[in-house]
C-alpha cells in the first residue's frame, strides 16, 4: 500500500509564546511534530505493518523542518520529503499549503493520505480535507478507529463525544483524532536508522508550481496575545437583580451581547 | 594511541587552562543526541512515571518489565558495541540518557546499574565468547544485572573483600565462597559480575549466573529511599562458576572494579543532574501557585534567592557533566572493539579525578536542590503526596554510594601528589609559579565573563598555593592527613564547576552572542561570585589548621588579596533575574 502522512512543525506545546513586532517570537523555541499528526504517522505505521507498502511522510516549510521528519523516520516511516518553500513564499495559508500538497501529490497513486485532525497552532484543520478535495478522493475527517480490507474502508470518527461509523474506499485521506492510537516514540536504534532513511528535498520549481498561483489568500491584520485573564466577579443579592446586572455587564462591558 | 595522545591530560584542570572551543557543551549536542534525550524523557514520563506508586511499593515485576521496555527502545544497549548487539554509542549519549532518566528515583538505580557497572565490565575486559554470550541479552533486557563488589566488612575498602575463590582439582570450575551486601537489582538479575580473591589472594573478577549451584539471596533490605531498586545480600555458597567466566586476568580484578567505577561516577553525575532539575521544575510549579500574604511566595525575594542558588549550581553540574562526557568521548570512543586491556584501562583512569568531581558535585546539587525544593514546599514538602518527599529520601544515597563523595574527594587530590612523585606533573615549579603570579596579577582578557575567566585562574592559583603550603607542613605525609586533602578536594571541586561554567559561556557568547546568553552571564557571574567567596573560606580553614602560626598572616593575606580583588557588587540584583528567568520559564533554563 502506498500511504502518506502529511505533518507539521509546530512549537512545543510547553513554549510560552511571545509577540514582538507583530510576529510570533520564534528564537531558542523548541519545536516538536503537530501531536495530532503523530497519531497520523502511528496509524501510518501499523497499516503498513499489516498490509505491506511504504509510508512517506511529507511536510511543507523551512529547512528546519527536516528535524521533524527525520523523527517521523526514526518512528517507523520509510522515506521523507521536506517542501522547502523558504526562498519562494513568505506567508504560508492553507490555501497555499494544500495547493502545493496536492500539486505534489497528484502523480503519487496513494492508497491512503493521512494527516493530523488540526495542527496545535494554527488550528484551522483545513489543509487535509482541501488537499482531499483537490485530488478528487474521498476525505473522512477527526477519525478514532481505521481498518481496512482489500480496498473496502471502515472508520469510526469522532463527532464532538458522539462517534459515527463510516464505510468508504480507498484512495482515502483521512485526519486523525485524540484517541486512534498511542504514538509510538523512536527507538535508539530507530533514530541511528534514521540518519540512513532517504529525505528529499524538493522546492517550488520542481514541482512546476508559479509562486503566483499558491499565493496565501489570508490577510494577517494584527498578531496579539490573548488578554490577561482577570479576575473573576461574584455578584451579590436579588437573584433578579443579578440576572440583570450580568446581562447589562455582558452588553456593555463585556460587549458579547 | 597512547594516552600521551589526548588533547587533554586527565586532572590538569587542577593546574593548567583550557581553552574554551576544545569543552563539549550542551549547545554541540547533535540533532541525533537531541532524539535520544527526547525519547529517554518520553520514557520515562509515560511509562516510568506513571507507575510510581506501584514502583515504591516494591513491586520488582515492574521494575523488571520497564527494563525489558528500555530495551526495547535501546535503552540498555547504548554503551554496548554494534557488533554485540548493541548501539554502540558516544559518551554524551550516554550521559543525556542517564541524565533523562535521573529523576526515576528508584528505577533510575535499577537502570543504570545495569548499563554501567554491571554490563561494562564485561563491554570493556570480557572475552570475545564472554561478550558474544552476555553482551546482547545485557543490550536487549533479556539479562538483567546485578554488580557484588560491596562486602559487610569491605565497602570503601573494596580490595579488603573475603570473599574466596578457588579453581577445582579438575581445572573446570572456580568455587566461590563468601557474602555480598547492598545488590542492586539482585532480586531479578540474570548476571552477577563478582569479585573474589583467588585462594584468599588474588582479587580477581567473575561473571556469575544467578542459577550457577551455590548462589542464593538474602532477604530484601528495608531502605530509606531508591525504594523500586531491589538490595539484598547475594551469598555464595561453594558456588561453582565455569573456569571461562573469569573476567579479566587473575590478580586483576582492582583493574576492572576501580575503572568501571569512573564512568559509574560520571553516570550517577548526570542522573543527580537530571533529577536537579526536575526537583527544580517542581518546586517553579509549586511557588508560582502557592499564595501567602496575598502573594505567591514566587514573588519574595526568599525564594527568588533560594531558586536562583538553585539554578546556578545546575548550570555548573550541566556544564561540567557535559565537559566531562566529550573528554570521555575523546579516550573511550574508539576502544569499543579494542583489545588491549591495558590501554583500555589507562583510559579510564585518565579521568579519573574529574569523574569524582562529577560523582561529588551531582550528588551534593541534588541533595541541596531536594533540601529546598522540600523546604519551599513548605508543610507540603513533608507529605508524600507532592512527590518531593521521596526526592528528598531518594537523593541522599547518592553521596554514599559509587564510592562515599569522601573516598571521591581524597582521590582528586591524592591522584595529583601521585602524578607529581612520578614527575608527571611538576607540581613544585606550579607552585612557584602560582605564587609569583599572586604577587603579580594581570588581567588580560577583555570579553564576556573576563573577570569570571580570571576568577578561575584566581582560584587555580589559591588551590595551587594551598598544595604547596600543605606540602611543606606535612611533607611526605601528606596523604594521611585527611582534613586537609579534603578542604584541597573541595577547591579543586569549585575550580572544576567553575571553569566548566566559564568555559561553556565563553563558548556559547562566541556562538550566539552575549544579548542572548544574557542568562547563561547572569548564572555564570552568580556563580563565580559566591565560589570566591567559598574558596577563599576553605583556603584560609586550610591555612589555619595546617600552617604555623608565624607563616599564616602573610598567607592569609595573599588568599584574600587574590580573592578579594575580583569580587564584584550587585549579586542579588544578578540572582534574583536568574530567577525571574527560571519562573517565567517554569522549568530549569539556562
Amino acid at each position: 500500500m502506498n500511504i502518506y502522512v502529511l505533518i507539521k512543525r509546530t512549537f512545543d506545546t510547553e513554549e510560552k509564546i511571545a509577540v514582538s513586532n507583530g510576529k510570533i517570537q520564534e528564537d531558542g523555541a523548541e519545536f516538536i511534530i503537530n501531536p495530532y499528526d503523530e497519531y497520523a504517522i502511528e496509524e501510518a505505521i501499523q497499516v503498513r505493518d499489516e498490509h505491506g507498502g511504504e509510508v512517506t511522510v511529507v511536510t511543507m516549510g523551512e529547512e528546519e523542518a527536516e528535524k521533524q521528519l527525520r523523527t517521523a523516520l526514526a518512528m517507523g516511516a520509510d522515506k521523507a520529503v521536506l517542501i522547502n518553500t523558504e526562498d519562494d513564499l513568505e506567508e504560508l495559508d492553507q490555501f497555499t499549503v494544500a495547493s502545493v500538497l496536492a500539486e505534489y501529490l497528484k502523480d503519487k497513486e496513494a492508497d491512503l493520505i493521512l494527516a493530523g485532525n488540526v495542527a496545535i497552532d494554527g488550528g484551522s484543520g483545513q489543509v487535509g480535507p482541501r488537499v482531499a478535495e483537490r485530488l478528487g478522493i474521498n476525505c473522512v475527517t477527526t477519525i478514532t478507529d481505521l481498518k481496512i480490507d482489500g480496498s473496502d474502508v471502515t472508520i469510526v470518527r469522532d463527532m464532538e463525544g458522539d462517534s459515527e461509523t463510516i464505510k468508504t474506499s480507498l484512495p482515502l485521506l483521512v485526519t486523525a483524532q485524540q484517541g486512534l492510537n498511542e504514538p509510538r516514540y523512536p527507538s535508539l536504534p530507530g533514530i541511528m536508522k534514521a540518519k540512513k532513511k532517504p529525505l528529499e528535498e524538493l522546492e517550488l520549481d520542481d514541482l512546476d508550481i508559479e509562486e503566483d498561483d499558491v499565493e496565501a489568500k489570508v490577510e494577517t491584520v494584527e498578531v496579539y496575545l490573548p488578554p490577561k485573564k482577570e479576575a473573576g466577579r461574584i455578584l451579590e443579592g436579588d437573584l433578579s437583580d443579578q440576572v440583570s446586572e450580568l446581562a447589562s455587564l455582558l452588553r456593555n462591558e463585556a460587549k458579547v451581547i | 594511541m597512547e594516552a600521551d595522545t589526548l588533547l587533554y591530560r586527565g586532572g590538569s584542570f587542577l593546574y593548567g587552562p583550557a581553552e574554551a572551543d576544545t569543552v563539549f557543551t550542551p549547545e554541540d549536542f547533535t540533532e541525533e543526541h537531541r532524539m535520544i534525550a527526547q525519547t529517554a524523557k518520553r520514557f520515562l514520563e509515560q511509562d516510568v512515571r506513571p507507575q510510581n506508586e506501584v514502583l515504591e511499593n516494591q513491586d520488582f515485576g515492574k521494575v523488571k518489565e520497564l527494563l525489558q521496555k528500555a530495551g526495547d527502545l535501546g535503552l540498555l544497549g547504548h554503551s554496548v558495541p554494534e557488533a554485540y548487539g548493541g548501539l554502540g554509542l558516544d559518551k554524551i549519549s550516554k550521559g543525556l540518557v542517564g541524565e533523562m532518566l535521573g529523576s526515576g528515583g528508584g528505577y533510575s538505580v535499577a537502570h543504570s546499574n545495569h548499563t554501567c557497572i554491571a554490563t561494562l565490565p564485561i563491554t570493556y575486559f570480557g572475552t570475545e565468547e564472554q561478550k558474544g554470550k552476555y553482551l546482547p541479552k545485557l543490550a536487549s533486557g533479556e539479562f538483567l544485572g546485578a554488580y557484588c563488589l560491596t562486602e559487610p566488612n569491605a565497602g570503601s575498602d573494596a580490595l579488603a573483600a573475603q570473599t574466596t575463590a578457588r579453581l577445582n582439582e579438575t581445572g573446570t570450575h572456580y568455587i566461590l565462597n563468601g557474602t555480598k551486601m547492598f545488590i542492586t537489582n539482585a532480586e531479578f538479575a540474570d548476571t552477577f559480575i563478582t569479585y573474589a580473591k583467588v585462594d584468599g589472594k588474588a582479587f580477581t573478577a567473575f561473571i556469575v549466573e544467578k542459577d550457577f549451584p551455590g548462589l542464593s539471596l538474602g532477604p530484601e533490605e528495608q531502605k530509606m529511599g531508591i525504594k523500586s531498586s531491589s538490595t539484598r545480600p547475594v551469598i555464595f555458597e561453594d558456588c561453582e562458576v565455569p573456569a571461562e567466566n573469569l573476567l579479566g586476568e587473575v590478580g586483576k580484578g582492582h583493574v576492572i572494579a576501580l575503572n568501571v567505577l569512573n564512568l559509574g561516577r560520571f553516570n550517577l553525575g548526570s542522573a543527580c543532574m537530571g533529577a536537579s532539575k526536575y526537583g527544580l521544575g517542581l518546586t517553579l510549579g509549586y511557588v508560582k501557585e502557592r499564595r501567602q500574604f496575598g502573594r505567591t511566595i514566587a514573588d519574595f525575594g526568599a525564594t527568588q534567592e533560594k531558586i536562583a542558588s538553585m539554578a546556578m549550581r545546575i548550570y555548573a553540574a550541566e556544564s561540567l557533566q557535559y565537559r566531562t562526557a566529550g573528554y570521555l568521548e575523546e579516550a573511550l570512543g574508539g576502544l569499543y572493539d579494542a583489545e588491549d586491556q591495558g590501554l583500555i584501562a589507562k583510559r579510564m583512569m585518565e579521568y579519573a579525578a574529574e569523574c569524582a568531581v562529577c560523582k561529588v558535585y551531582g550528588s551534593e546539587t541534588l541533595d541541596a536542590v531536594a533540601d529546598e525544593a522540600l523546604q519551599l514546599h513548605g508543610g507540603y514538602g513533608y507529605i508524600k503526596e507532592y512527590g518531593v518527599e521521596q526526592m528528598y529520601r531518594d537523593s541522599r544515597i547518592n553521596r554514599i554510594f559509587e564510592g562515599t563523595n569522601e573516598i571521591n574527594r581524597l582521590l582528586i587530590p591524592m591522584n595529583l601528589l601521585k602524578a607529581a612523585m612520578k614527575g608527571q606533573v611538576p607540581l613544585p615549579d606550579l607552585v612557584e609559579q602560582a605564587a609569583t603570579e599572586m604577587n603579580a596579577p594581570q588581567v588580560e582578557e577583555i570579553g564576556p565573563v573576563s573577570r569570571e575567566a580570571e576568577a578561575v585562574k584566581a582560584v587555580r592559583r589559591v588551590f595551587l598555593m594551598s598544595v604547596g603550603l600543605a606540602y611543606e607542613t606535612y611533607g611526605d605525609k601528606l596523604g594521611e592527613e585527611q582534613a586537609v586533602l579534603i578542604k584541597l578536594a573541595d577547591m579543586a571541586i569549585a575550580l572544576y564547576a567553575a571553569e566548566s561554567a566559564v568555559l561553556r559561556t565563553e563558548k556559547a557568547v562566541a556562538e550566539n552572542g552575549e544579548e542572548r546568553e544574557k542568562l547563561k552571564r547572569h548564572l555564570t557571574q552568580a556563580l563565580i561570585d559566591e565560589l570566591l567567596l567559598s574558596v577563599e573560606m576553605d583556603a584560609r580553614q586550610l591555612i589555619q589548621s595546617a600552617v604555623d602560626n608565624p607563616q599564616l598572616g602573610s598567607a592569609t593575606a595573599a588568599v584574600t588579596a587574590e580573592l578579594s580583588r575580583l569580587q564584584r557588587g550587585g549579586t542579588a540584583d544578578t540572582k534574583r533575574k536568574i530567577a525571574l528567568a527560571q519562573l517565567e520559564a517554569g522549568r530549569y533554563v539556562s
